[in-house]
């Protein structure tokens, strides 16, 4: 079996567009579940809402692609706002609860027939995409070479011996927007964490009793993260919907939202690179695990009976899964997080 | 690239993905999906022209769609041949063959269930009697048809609730009996769920996944090794009880002994749903399974209200079985205690209570009327990988009503969430009707947090 | 960094209130430092207080909060109901009661952590029961917890800093540009580390808050609250879970904020500490206010002794 290309694979998907959705998105719930202690279970929904938002704008209504933007931007805010004004003067567990229930709803709404001329239903939408990749600078026929790089019309492969990145043209330049948004994100976080503002976040985390005593307004705190963090998951949502160049209701489930926080306690939670590293990591174990398998298979490296094709989506998941429960109980710092930190979450 | 979308695709949307056929193209294509919204592959449907020429037969696929690519404009006709339709399933409305005016890609959607709403299999209107509305050129328009392709996760009486020209009120009545069946069905999961909550504070995401492994317990012993149904859902029954023991023992209460908060207990009880959920994936597979018996029972019709023998039977057990645990928690010693443990885990630790016993029991009891729930359910509508999972939300929904932490409150709410839910069908879609309870629950977090019957809570 | 540490807290001690004679008092005193050489705080609470009559509801020369018609209601359980209650400025006033007498929960309507079923206060002049909790600790009434709230996995320094007041850098968007803010986080550091100097924490700056000890926590807290500048701080069993060692200085500070010109209330069950610092006592059984009047007024009270063996007797019905 071909190892090489397996782990071509892994290696270019590791940077590539998807792993960015994941990153982006675990930025955003990294500043909501990791600097404030806000358990938002709904982040596919705010994903949601930046992917349908925009596509609704452009294929439904005929609007121009910028304000198909804007239009996910705001849907995002307003369905935090909605969620944050009844949950967060209550326990951490409604948020979670009411989070993950609203999650649902969208989705439901989504793919709903009875709407489904302005949603798609259940099939989705697609036809919105143009615009964006209209504004690609990458030139679609260049084909130069420079020393281990190269473009074949088009086509970015960096080739480094034992193993290739690849990367299509369209890919590119999703990559070149979403790999920019990451870094400003992060450089707001960064900001933003370090700044007063970022230390009320903490002290919520920590006991917002305590912080209300000091005269903050916790509410008002929680309710910025959760909309910041929306907004980042809504531009999430727009590079997963561009990347793929569609969007579809079940690509929203709450195990999208599960994977986010996968890729946050992998990383490290309330550590500001923690996401992206989690997000490649995790992308990049997927990948591996399972065109590994599917080329062991095809290879009859594992005999036939004892592995079906379609067997393997769900192995790969029940180790992911397995690894996130092993993760959380032996190692919760994740990989870059603070151990001593962390031993102190004893109340 | 392609690549990645796929895999994205493989990723997220588990059996789902997109029409594969060009939007603009002239035909006719649809998505076959069974009551439980789960695509149905391998079912011929054939299209012919006005005359009845053949034009294509296709097969559906893996994710349940199908598309035939046509030619030029005109009425044509599609047909589903039942005799390749899975065990158990007919075309609800008994229309397996549609008209279809052709003018552009349309879809057409074939209703699929465990039993017809009432109509006369062979009936099916041969062209000249049936408006276009039956072919779902626009799906839009004719939820009334489509509606169970999502909005029946939910087991109980989809069936009864289908049921058409009949009056309003006897309407009212099926869907208000079936809302109570569903209610307590919802409640066996509840309870457990709410004194987990009670006695450990834990917001337990897999609860759901208990469910499921009840059905699943059951599939294995009555399909696999040839058991009735009675006995396999007895033998699940404990196996589910021994299931929540187990998973207290060799993890929840290591992780209560070191330490670790409830928010990340919470999470890790998420990534305990995903690998039950997968693992069930990984051996049953992604199809609706039913058992062997009761499958397409025949309905008793009182005029006034139409309910199936298995209906009334799981109903009579669950409601027991609920009066049981409600006895057993206010006179028992252990129940007392149990309660005791709810109000204030120190203090009944200092008065002489093994709260972690406590714990180890209320784990086992929710367990076992988990799996229960998940028998009696699958009894209904077959069982799969996720249905714990769709479950669970109105699980939840159930408990926040009748108060966080209360089992009482947990089946109050459970019977008025179901019933909501089978009611509301009266007047809105029946495709929304989870999302209509959903909404209430985010209505009384707003309202009333502390649920119906439950107390506010004191600071210091 | 003593010069502008200095500088600093005078210019906090004269912020722009109307001057109480207390606080006026407290001016000529030494700055803070934990000197305890300045009487003049208790001498002056001492003579407000000289002429108040040891009654329940009694009214004060110059109370800086007034409570009249408190109450407050669990279902059928009444937790609180205060007739009327005046707490002198300047001085230190104790709450007293047996357990469940509902010192907490009146601790807790005053400073907004829960809402009462009716009743109005004022606080300095203003309608307070209307006050969110933040808004009651921007106005001045700071409290701390009975259970100590230490900010656990973040460093004493960043507990401390985030307890000033009117932090420009807290607005989200300026968070964004720390010119704007970093000489006033500079001031406030400054700030920060004198207060850790005087409760003796400055070793422990850079420590996690979680890794101190129960008494550590408790002078954290008590010093967290200073940041805000509080002109009357709210003390919930200060004494509660502290080793006696701890015990002697925590009683020393508690005087100092006297000294400050800071007005003090705190709920005790120790007789012994309300004796040796109290200048007035409150005390609650059953919801009520049954009586006030200096510490040795109140250890002659037969009422006090009754509420006492009343509780127990009470207590043993639950």
């Amino acid at each position: 079996m071909d190892w090489q290309f397996v782990f071509s694979q892994a290696l270019t998907q590791a940077i590539g567009p998807t792993m960015l959705v994941y990153a982006l998105g675990a930025i955003g719930l990294n500043l909501q579940f990791g600097y404030t202690g806000l358990l938002n279970f709904g982040q596919a929904a705010f994903a949601a809402m930046g992917a349908y938002g925009l596509a609704m704008a452009v294929v439904a209504f005929d609007l121009p692609f910028w304000w198909g933007i804007a239009i996910g931007l705001a849907a995002a805010v307003v369905m935090a706002l909605l969620l944050g004004i009844p949950t967060l003067r209550l326990r951490a567990d409604y948020l979670a609860i009411v989070t993950i229930a609203a999650a649902e709803i969208v989705r439901r709404l989504a793919r709903a027939t009875v709407w489904s001329d302005t949603t798609g239903g259940s099939d989705g939408m697609r036809g919105f995409s143009e615009p964006f990749f209209e504004m690609n600078p990458w030139p679609p026929d260049a084909t130069w070479e420079f020393l281990f790089v190269s473009m074949d019309s088009g086509r970015l492969v960096i080739d480094f011996g034992i193993f290739s990145l690849q990367y299509s043209n369209r890919d590119l330049w999703v990559m070149t927007v979403g790999w920019a948004l990451v870094l400003f994100f992060l450089g707001i976080m960064a900001l933003l964490v370090h700044s007063p503002w970022g230390r009320v976040l903490k002290g919520i985390r920590e006991d917002e009793e305590a912080v209300r005593s000091l005269g903050k307004n916790v509410f008002a705190y929680k309710m910025q993260a959760l909309v910041f963090g929306g907004i980042i998951g809504a531009v999430a949502g727009f590079i997963f919907a561009l990347s793929r160049a569609n969007v579809q209701p079940d690509t929203f489930t709450t195990d999208f939202t599960f994977y986010f926080y996968v890729v946050l306690i992998l990383g490290g939670a309330a550590r500001i690179f923690g996401p992206v590293l989690g997000a490649a990591l995790f992308w990049f174990l997927y990948n591996l695990l399972s065109q590994g398998l599917i080329q062991a298979v095809r290879a009859e490296v594992i005999p036939q009976g004892m592995l079906s094709t379609t067997q393997i989506g769900p192995l790969v998941f029940f180790l992911l899964g397995l690894g996130m429960v092993l993760l959380l109980i032996y190692r919760p710092q994740g990989l870059i997080g603070n151990r001593k930190e962390l031993m102190l979450d004893v109340r | 690239m392609l690549l990645s979308a796929a895999l994205a695709g493989l990723l997220l949307c588990l059996g789902v993905s997109s029409n594969a056929t060009a939007q603009e193209a002239l035909g006719v294509h649809g998505t076959l999906d069974d009551q439980q919204d789960q695509p149905v592959a391998g079912v011929s449907i054939t299209v012919t022209d006005a005359n009845g020429t053949e034009i294509a037969t296709v097969v559906t696929a893996e994710d349940g769609t199908w598309a035939v690519p046509l030619e030029t404009e005109g009425d044509y006709v599609v047909i589903l041949d039942e005799s390749t339709l899975p065990e158990g399933l007919v075309v609800r409305n008994c229309k397996p063959r549609l008209e279809v005016p052709i003018s552009s890609d349309r879809t057409a959607l074939f209703p699929l269930d465990t039993q017809t709403d009432g109509c006369t299999p062979g009936e099916s209107p041969t062209g000249d009697d049936s408006p276009t509305s039956d072919a779902g050129g626009d799906p839009g328009d004719e939820s009334s048809e489509t509606d169970d392709s999502d909005a029946a996760d939910d087991a109980a009486a989809d069936e009864v609730s289908e049921v058409e020209g009949e009056g309003g009120a006897t309407r009212a009545i099926s869907l208000l009996v079936s809302g109570l069946h569903f209610g307590l069905m919802i409640a066996l999961a509840a309870v457990g769920l709410s004194m987990v909550f009670g006695t450990t504070g834990l917001t337990n995401f897999a609860h759901g996944d208990l469910v499921t492994f009840g059905g699943i317990m059951a599939l294995l012993f009555n399909i696999t090794f040839g058991v009735p149904v009675w006995l396999a859902a007895i033998a699940a029954v404990i196996l589910g009880g021994a299931f929540g023991w187990a998973q207290d023992w060799g993890l929840w209460a290591r992780l209560r002994r070191k330490g670790i908060g409830l928010v990340s207990m919470m999470i890790i009880s998420i990534g305990v749903a995903m690998l039950i959920r997968f693992a069930t994936l990984f051996f049953v597979g992604g199809e609706r399974e039913r058992y062997d018996q009761y499958v397409g029972q025949k309905p008793w019709d009182f005029g006034w209200l139409v309910i199936t023998p298995k209906e009334v039977v799981t109903g009579g057990i669950a409601l027991a079985v609920c009066i049981l645990v409600g006895c057993a928690l206010l006179f028992t010693r252990l129940g007392k205690a149990t309660r005791a443990v709810a109000d204030n885990p120190s203090l009944a630790a200092s008065t002489g209570i093994d709260v972690n016993q406590v714990i180890r029991l209320v784990w086992t009891i929710g367990g076992a009327l988990a799996a229960m729930s998940g028998v009696f359910l699958s009894i209904s509508d077959g069982v799969k990988f996720d249905m714990g999972q769709h479950l669970l939300l109105l699980v939840f929904a159930a408990v926040v009503l009748g108060g966080l932490g209360t089992a009482f409150g947990a089946f109050v709410g459970s019977m008025i969430i179901g019933v909501f839910v089978q009611m509301s069908t009266l007047v809105i879609a029946p495709e929304l009707k989870y999302v209509g309870a959903l909404v209430v629950l985010i209505i009384i977090m707003l309202s009333r947090p502390q649920g119906i019957l439950g107390r506010r809570e004191r600071i210091g | 960094m003593s010069d502008k540490e200095r500088s600093d807290n005078e210019r906090s001690d004269t912020a722009p209130t109307e001057k109480a004679p207390a606080e006026q008092a407290a001016e000529t005193a030494p700055p803070a430092g934990g000197t305890p050489a300045g009487k003049a705080g208790i001498t002056a609470a001492k003579a407000a207080l000289k002429d108040v009559p040891p009654e329940p509801g009694a009214s004060k020369p110059d109370p800086i909060l007034t409570a009249s018609g408190v109450r407050r209601a669990f279902g059928g359980l009444v937790a609180v109901d205060v007739d009327h209650l005046e707490v002198q400025r300047g001085t230190i006033t104790a709450l007293i009661g047996p357990n469940g007498a509902g010192k907490t929960t009146f601790f807790n309507l005053l400073t907004g952590f829960d809402r009462p079923s009716q009743g109005t206060w004022e606080f300095d002049g203003h309608r307070a029961n209307r006050m969110r909790s933040y808004q009651v600790a921007r106005a001045g009434m700071v409290r701390t917890f009975q259970l100590t709230k230490a900010l656990t996995r973040m460093s004493v320094m960043d507990n401390m800093l985030i307890g000033a007041h009117s932090q420009i850098g807290e607005r989200m968007w300026a968070g964004l540009f720390p010119r704007l803010w970093k000489r006033q986080e500079a001031a406030n550091r400054e700030r920060a580390l004198s207060l850790l100097e005087r409760f003796k924490l400055i070793d422990k700056r850079d420590d996690y808050a979680g890794e101190l000890s129960g008494g550590q926590r408790k002078l954290l807290e008590m010093a967290r609250a200073l940041m805000l500048e509080p002109k009357m701080i709210m003390l919930d069993e200060p004494m509660a879970g502290v080793n006696p060692a701890l015990k002697q200085s925590l009683l020393e500070h508690i005087k100092d904020l006297r000294e400050d010109g800071m007005t003090v209330l705190f709920v005790e069950h120790d007789m012994d500490m309300v004796h040796e610092i109290a200048d007035w006592v409150a005390v609650m059984a059953a919801g009520q206010l049954i009586t006030e009047g200096t510490p040795d007024q109140i250890s002659a009270d037969q009422r006090v002794i009754d509420a006492y063996l009343g509780a127990h007797h009470d207590a043993a019905q639950h």
